[in-house]
C-alpha cells in the first residue's frame, strides 16, 4: 500500500523531470525569442540530432548564452551564424547550405521520385503494349468467359 | 537473369555505402579552425590568478593546447600520456582547464602530476567556444607563426601520439 502510494507521487512528479528543459533567464521577453529563434538553427554538436534551442547540454546552454550575449551588443542574426560556423564549421548549421557539395542531399530525394516515375511509367506502358499485343478473343471463349464471371461453372476445367 | 542484374546492382551500392558509413565517427567534426591563426585570448592562469597568458606570448615555438577539466572521466585517462609526453620534451603543452573549479584543477595536478607548462583558466568556457571546443579532452598542435594545424578530438592514445602527433611536432619544428 505505502509503495503504491511512493509509485503515485513518483508518477506526478515526472512532468517536473522535465522542467528544467533549456532554463534560461527570462528579463526580456523579445531579445528571450530572438535568442530562441537563432538557436533553433544551431546544432547542438554534443547531442548531434538536436538544436542548441531543445537541448539542456552544458554546451547548449553556452552557446546559447553567447548568441544572447551576441544580440545584447547588437550583432545581426547573420553575423552570429558566421561566428558559429568560422568555429564549428557548417555541420553547426542545423539545415546545410545548398551548394554544389549538398545538392545530391536537398535534391537527392526528388531525383529518385523522378526516376521512380519514369520506370512507373515506361513498366505501365510495356504493360499496355503487351495487353495490346494479346491475341483477341474468339467468340466461343469470350461466352466462356462471361459465363465463369457470372459465377455458374460450365463444366469445363474447375 | 537481367531483371535480377539491377536490383542486386543496387543492392550492392547500397551495402557499400552503408559499410563506409558504419566506419565513419560522427562524433568528430572537422574543425574549420585548421590552418587557421588559432583565436586570441587573454586568461588568468590557473595557478596564478594574477598573471595571465594567451597565445602571442608563444610566438615563434610550436607548442601544443590541451583543453582540460578536473570533471571530466577521459581527461584523467588521457594525463598520465600528457605527463610521459611532456618528460619527452618534445613540445611545450599548454592547458586550458576548461569550466573548472579552480581548486579541483590544481588538486588534481597535484595529485597526478602536471604535465602542463602552464594552464590558463577558462571559467566560463567562453575561450573554449572561441576555439570551437565541444567534446573535452581536446588537443590542438599549434606551430611558430600561431596558425593552428591539428586538432584531436578525444583522448590522445599512445598510437595517436607516436604515429601523428610526435612526426607533427618535428615537422612543424625543422620547417
Amino acid at each position: 500500500m505505502h509503495s503504491k502510494f511512493l509509485f503515485l507521487v513518483l508518477l506526478l512528479l515526472i512532468p517536473l523531470a522535465h522542467a528544467d528543459q533549456a532554463v534560461i533567464k527570462k528579463d526580456d521577453p523579445v531579445l528571450e525569442k530572438r535568442v530562441m529563434d537563432l538557436s533553433a538553427h544551431l546544432r547542438c554538436l554534443v547531442c548531434q540530432n538536436q538544436t542548441i534551442a531543445d537541448s539542456n547540454a552544458e554546451l547548449a546552454v553556452d552557446l546559447k548564452n553567447q548568441v544572447r550575449e551576441k544580440l545584447q551588443q547588437g550583432q545581426s542574426e547573420q553575423e552570429i551564424l558566421d561566428y558559429m560556423v568560422k568555429r564549428y564549421g557548417e555541420f553547426v548549421l542545423f539545415s546545410p547550405l545548398v551548394k554544389s557539395t549538398t545538392w545530391l542531399l536537398w535534391f537527392g530525394p526528388l531525383l529518385l521520385l523522378i526516376v521512380g516515375m519514369g520506370v512507373l511509367i515506361a513498366i505501365l506502358r510495356q504493360r499496355r503494349k503487351m495487353m495490346q499485343q494479346a491475341p483477341a478473343l474468339s467468340t466461343v471463349e469470350h461466352a466462356r468467359a462471361a459465363s465463369l464471371l457470372s459465377g455458374k461453372n460450365d463444366g469445363g476445367q474447375s | 537473369m537481367n531483371r535480377f542484374l539491377l536490383p542486386l546492382g543496387a543492392f550492392i551500392v547500397l551495402v557499400i555505402f552503408l559499410w563506409i558509413g558504419l566506419t565513419l565517427n560522427p562524433r568528430e567534426v572537422p574543425s574549420p579552425l585548421i590552418n587557421k591563426v588559432a583565436p586570441t585570448f587573454r586568461l588568468p592562469q590557473l595557478h596564478d590568478a594574477a598573471k595571465t597568458i594567451g597565445p602571442e606570448d608563444l610566438r615563434g615555438k610550436v607548442w601544443l593546447l590541451n583543453v582540460w577539466a578536473s570533471w571530466c572521466v577521459t581527461c584523467r585517462q588521457e594525463h598520465p600520456l600528457l605527463v610521459e609526453l611532456e618528460r619527452q620534451k618534445l613540445v611545450p603543452i599548454y592547458g586550458l582547464n576548461y569550466k573548472d573549479n579552480r581548486d579541483d584543477g590544481l588538486a588534481l595536478l597535484r595529485n597526478s602530476g602536471d604535465p602542463y607548462t602552464l594552464s590558463a583558466y577558462d571559467r566560463e568556457g567562453n575561450v573554449g567556444i572561441d576555439w570551437g571546443v565541444y567534446g573535452v579532452p581536446e588537443t590542438f598542435v599549434i606551430d611558430k607563426s600561431g596558425l593552428i594545424r591539428h586538432k584531436f578530438i578525444g583522448a590522445l592514445t599512445p598510437e595517436l601520439i607516436q604515429n601523428k602527433l610526435i612526426p607533427l611536432v618535428k615537422e612543424l619544428n625543422g620547417a
